[in-house]
């Protein structure tokens, strides 16, 4: 495809002998788009390194990206992001796992039983339209300001998408699938392993995604509270130092994990739509 | 009309593999079906033709067994195999495992079952797709995956729910014959649903006539059907006068 030149030449046999030259050009041209999406945060980069460079970003209100890698480095150095990132890390599976559990088993039993779905789905919808992140106070009087509260914070945020996305997704599984189940006389397990879980799990992992999101963001808000580990922990006791190159090395470290776990989910969902050809 | 011929008392030939004696079925307020009699012979090839709203796929799920409550007797010997117009196979299993889950009842292991769908995928001629998914197929192919699914586990039975109907003309021919290769290396007895009435003629030893929810009409055919699945005889006869019993 790419040693090809216009189909007018390749038409009269002009096509393999392509000038090396006009090939790198098309190549660069076909890949524009592609180009120019890297290279317009790259040009941010810049942009904010030479305004601190030539002084005209003040370093007190946004350090330069190089210091801001500085601190990052040191902070890998001696091994204090590690410990953080360890913290946090617990605390944001712990929560997603125990919320996400509860949000997938009641999503499913809402999805499959109707029963399930007239006695619990108005209590789920009550206690989703709570705003979660409000309940810290609440949390903090109940369970105290250890590694509990922080935990049960994610796990609240977390089970909603999975809770909604869960039961969407098997109220909508073909209901002929049901059916031909009957016919070839499936069991209910067989049902749930060959029908509904392949027919959810795409829109499950979309509630992943979602929750995982939930996860990170609840993590930061309860992070910034009584925390004594953690990147939440890290960013404060920054903030009290002034470290300004440290918090905002705290934020990026936030999105990357983010964007990590998201694009981790990715993978899965892709292995989960295989089928589609 | 003629004074119809009444399988459903005549005890003459051997235990039909499905019959049903004055059944009706009401769904809500609407009554589906009204004291239908109709029976397949082991090896028959009934073929149930009316217009839309008859009831033909009603009569085809209460012998599937898929209609819940009815009035009447539904006698089915073994579990029937169910082949629906759309061939409903699961997307996200390779084709042989589709045809494997025909077995779902038998207590064998996976790898028997595989085995036996690539047996049955080589009867429809489509040994080389057993590892493709689904949605790689073409329509025709997906209905020849969905009928070795229904005959993988060699059932007395097939039931047939206008399975050919989404094909085009072509492909319809050529799933005719298959299916009358398939019926006489086997010997099941099969119950086809199909609004067509050349369909009908081309397949069938018995056309039953459904008119608002109980069989207007029966239909002998004897004629030998030739390798195509085309009738000889008195296709035209036949045509004309199941037209008129339509209405048409």
């Amino acid at each position: 495809m790419t040693t090809r030149d216009s189909p007018a030449t390749a038409a009269i046999g002009a096509g393999p002998v392509v000038a090396p030259t006009v090939s790198w050009r098309r190549r660069l041209h076909v890949r524009r788009w592609e180009i120019l999406r890297w290279l317009s945060p790259l040009a941010v980069l810049v942009i904010w390194q030479a305004g601190s460079a030539a002084g005209l970003i003040p370093a007190d209100v946004l350090p330069a990206p190089q210091t801001i890698a500085r601190a990052g480095i040191q902070l890998v150095g001696n091994g204090q992001l590690a410990a953080a990132l360890r913290i946090s890390g617990l605390r944001a599976i712990e929560g997603l796992a125990l919320g996400g559990s509860i949000g997938v088993t009641l999503g499913t039993l809402v999805g499959l039983s109707r029963w399930a779905d007239a006695a619990l789905d108005p209590s789920m919808q009550m206690l989703r339209a709570l705003p979660h992140l409000g309940l810290i106070p609440l949390f903090i009087l109940w369970f105290g300001i250890g590694e509990l509260p922080k935990v049960l914070l994610v796990a609240l945020g977390a089970a909603f998408p999975l809770y909604l996305n869960t039961s969407s997704a098997i109220r909508q599984v073909d209901p002929k699938l049901f059916e031909t189940a009957e016919v070839l006389g499936f069991s209910l397990w067989q049902r749930l392993r060959i029908i509904v879980i392949p027919s959810a799990a795409p829109q499950v992992l979309v509630g992943l995604r979602q929750s995982l999101a939930i996860s990170w963001l609840t993590l930061i808000v309860a992070e910034q509270i009584n925390a004594d580990a953690g990147v939440g922990y890290l960013i404060n006791n920054a903030r009290d130092f002034l470290r300004i190159d440290v918090i905002i090395f705290g934020l990026v470290v936030y999105a990357l994990l983010g964007i990590v776990t998201d694009a981790l989910v990715r993978i899965l969902e892709r292995r989960a739509l295989r089928y589609r050809v | 009309m003629t004074a119809l011929y009444d399988y459903a008392t005549d005890t003459s030939v051997e235990a039909p593999v499905a019959e049903l004696r004055s059944v009706s079925k009401w769904y809500g307020d609407t009554r589906a079906l009204h004291a239908v009699n109709l029976r397949v012979d082991r090896g028959e090839i009934v073929t149930l033709v009316g217009r839309s709203g008859s009831g033909k796929s009603t009569v085809l799920r209460v012998l599937a067994g898929l209609a819940g409550q009815h009035d009447g007797r539904r006698s089915v010997q073994g579990a029937p195999a169910v082949a629906f117009q759309e061939p409903r196979l699961f997307p996200w299993r390779s084709v042989r495992e589709n045809v494997g889950y025909g077995l779902s009842r038998r207590k064998i292991t996976r790898a028997e079952a595989l085995s036996r769908a690539d047996r049955a995928l080589q009867e429809v001629g489509l040994a080389d797709k057993a590892r493709a998914w689904p949605l790689t197929l073409s329509g025709g192919q997906a209905q020849r995956v969905s009928l070795a699914r229904a005959l993988v586990a060699e059932p007395q039975l097939l039931l047939l729910d206008e399975p050919f109907g989404a094909l085009d003309a072509l492909t319809r021919l050529a799933m005719h014959r298959l299916l009358l290769g398939l019926w006489r290396e086997h010997g099941f007895g099969v119950l086809l649903v199909t609004h067509d009435v050349d369909e009908a003629i081309a397949l069938a030893d018995t056309i039953v006539v459904l008119e608002n929810g109980t069989v207007a009409h029966t239909l002998r055919i004897d004629d030998p059907r030739s390798q195509h699945g085309q009738r000889d005889g008195r296709t035209d006869e036949y045509r004309s006068e199941l037209l008129a019993r339509l209405g048409v």
